[in-house]
């Protein structure tokens, strides 16, 4: 065993955990029963109500289109945050005390603030001040919401993913004289890139849980708008959250998986310089996943905290 | 210039980002309780008490956390008449709203805590059943004082995000600062000015926070 917590267990403790494990086993059954006799009395188990998720029109009209909508904003909103986030992240890490300053407080105004807000606003921006059309407005506001909040986050993850970076690394680019700007684009940035990944795909499974938000504030046909137009259409409120959810949950969980695969696959790799930023590192900067926060975590460095130059 | 402000009385705007406070606090009681709960099951030595711990922070950490409000009011209140000894329509949705919240907030609580646990170093345990401490003391006096002073800062993170994500609240009617948003901006003229309160309401709720916690998580780390 690998916990601090407990040993090996010996006969006495495998008896206990026995015992435990019926006692626990046992009250999941009675939650099960609870739950599932719950159901019935409601007449939520009809088949009824299950039968048109096993039809093909159900999925092609309401679900996939949803779907595609949710992946659609995800993903223009972090090819757009991406080179945003970047461009931030380098400018945290400037030598020039004004730039550091500017980056620093617009970095962290936007991550202090609840990603719905930014939808909201950018929505009535849209109304009000463009032309863009009513039928195009609410992926513009979620995807402006996203990438306004996202490029925050991700800056972050830039300016960890180079600071993690050996020192040799930038003393050697010196050494052989690149100038800052050289150096930051051929060795540091190539580098920070690689162990960022698996932070930068972890972040994709916040930005879809976001997009659910643009669905239901401001009119967005996501996934879990569809959903409502769904069970409007077919009565099953519960079947269809319960559906909806797992969709959420498998897209999620895949991503999850590639940014560990991934991040494994970097941490074993000789190439690298052993740096590689994964989700749990993330975590520290951006936890409970619709809103993200400051890197207070350990290192990372707290608000404003420390910066790349090397003055004593 | 600000006149709008006072036009608002139901709720005012003290009082939405007063909403937004209360949401926080009782949720965020609710998900270190239930989270911690949850961290114990997955360092629990019982096989089927981490299977469990798992699962649910695996599952509910992918689920988005609209999905969970929205499902606590449509579902639970609407089907399955949950009112949590709600008398009226607007505490049953505040209520809602926060075991929504705790539900799925105590999942990144739980992660934070575990890691907190695993901090500490496997020798300081060895050490402490080697002068004949037991289970419980060993986790009384030596493991848990340090596994708490390392996660003040994650946990900080959680309560921080907790803070912003009580505005998916304004998805059920909960009259809180992002609900009050919604209804100026679509009333006013002056939408940048009303971005620009709102904005500056939650900058003065998170930002000290996550100087303060920051700063304690600094001065009461455990120096390795």
């Amino acid at each position: 065993m690998s916990s601090v917590l407990y040993d090996t267990p010996g006969p006495r403790a495998k008896r206990r955990n026995v015992i435990l494990s019926v006692v626990f086993f046992a009250l999941l059954l009675l939650l099960a029963w609870w739950v599932w006799t719950a159901l019935d009395d409601k007449g939520q188990l009809e088949w009824s109500l299950w039968k048109p998720f096993t039809q093909s029109e159900t999925w092609t009209t309401y679900l996939l289109p949803g779907l595609g909508e949710t992946l659609k904003a995800a993903a223009l909103a972090m090819i757009i945050a991406l080179p945003l986030g970047a461009v931030f992240g380098i400018a945290r890490l400037s030598d020039h005390r004004w730039v550091r300053g500017v980056a620093g407080t617009v970095v962290e105004f936007f991550r202090s603030i609840p990603v719905l807000l930014l939808m909201l606003f950018a929505n009535e921006v849209y109304a009000r001040s463009t032309d863009v059309g009513t039928e195009n407005r609410p992926l513009y506001a979620v995807v402006t919401g996203l990438v306004l909040y996202n490029a925050a986050v991700l800056a972050e993850i830039v300016r960890a993913g180079i600071l993690a970076l050996p020192k040799g690394q930038t003393e050697a680019a010196q050494a052989i004289g690149l100038r800052k700007g050289q150096t930051m684009a051929l060795i540091l940035l190539p580098q920070a890139v690689t162990a960022m990944l698996p932070a930068i795909v972890s972040q994709l499974v916040v930005i879809v849980k976001d997009t659910a938000l643009g669905g239901v504030m401001i009119g967005f046909t996501e996934l879990l708008s569809e959903r409502a137009t769904l069970a409007a259409n077919y009565a099953n409120v519960i079947q269809s959250f319960v559906v909806v959810a797992i969709i959420y949950i498998i897209v999620n969980f895949l991503l999850t998986s590639f940014a560990s695969w991934l991040e494994k696959r970097l941490r074993r790799s000789k190439k690298s310089t052993g740096a590689v930023l994964g989700a749990t590192d993330m975590e520290e900067m951006n936890p409970a996943a619709v809103g993200g926060t400051f890197g207070t975590g350990g290192e990372g460095g707290g608000p404003g905290g420390f910066t790349f130059s090397k003055k004593p | 210039m600000f006149d709008f402000l006072s036009d608002y009385d139901n709720p005012t705007l003290l009082g939405a980002f007063w909403m937004t406070v209360k949401l926080t606090f009782f949720s965020g009681i609710g998900s270190l309780v239930w989270g911690t709960v949850l961290a114990a099951m997955r360092v629990s030595p019982v096989p089927l008490m981490r299977g469990f711990g798992t699962a649910y922070v695996n599952i509910v950490r992918n689920i988005p956390l609209t999905v969970i409000i929205l499902f606590c009011s449509l579902g639970l209140a609407d089907i399955f008449h949950v009112t949590l000894g709600a008398s009226d329509f607007k505490i049953q949705g505040f209520r809602l709203a926060i075991l929504g919240f705790t539900a799925y907030t105590a999942a990144f609580v739980c992660e934070a805590v575990r890691s907190g646990i695993n901090t500490v170093p496997m020798g300081q345990a060895e050490a402490a059943r080697a002068i004949g401490l037991n289970f419980t003391q060993t986790l009384r006096l030596i493991v848990l004082p340090q596994a708490f002073r390392a996660v003040i800062g994650p946990l900080a993170n959680v309560l921080i995000a907790l803070t912003k994500n009580t505005t998916v609240a304004a998805a059920i009617g909960v009259a809180e600062a992002a609900y009050l948003m919604k209804e100026m901006i679509e009333n006013e003229a002056q939408t940048l000015l009303i971005g620009a309160v709102f904005a500056f309401g939650f900058v003065v709720l998170t930002l000290p926070t996550g100087l303060i916690l920051g700063w304690l998580s600094k001065r009461l780390a455990v120096k390795r």
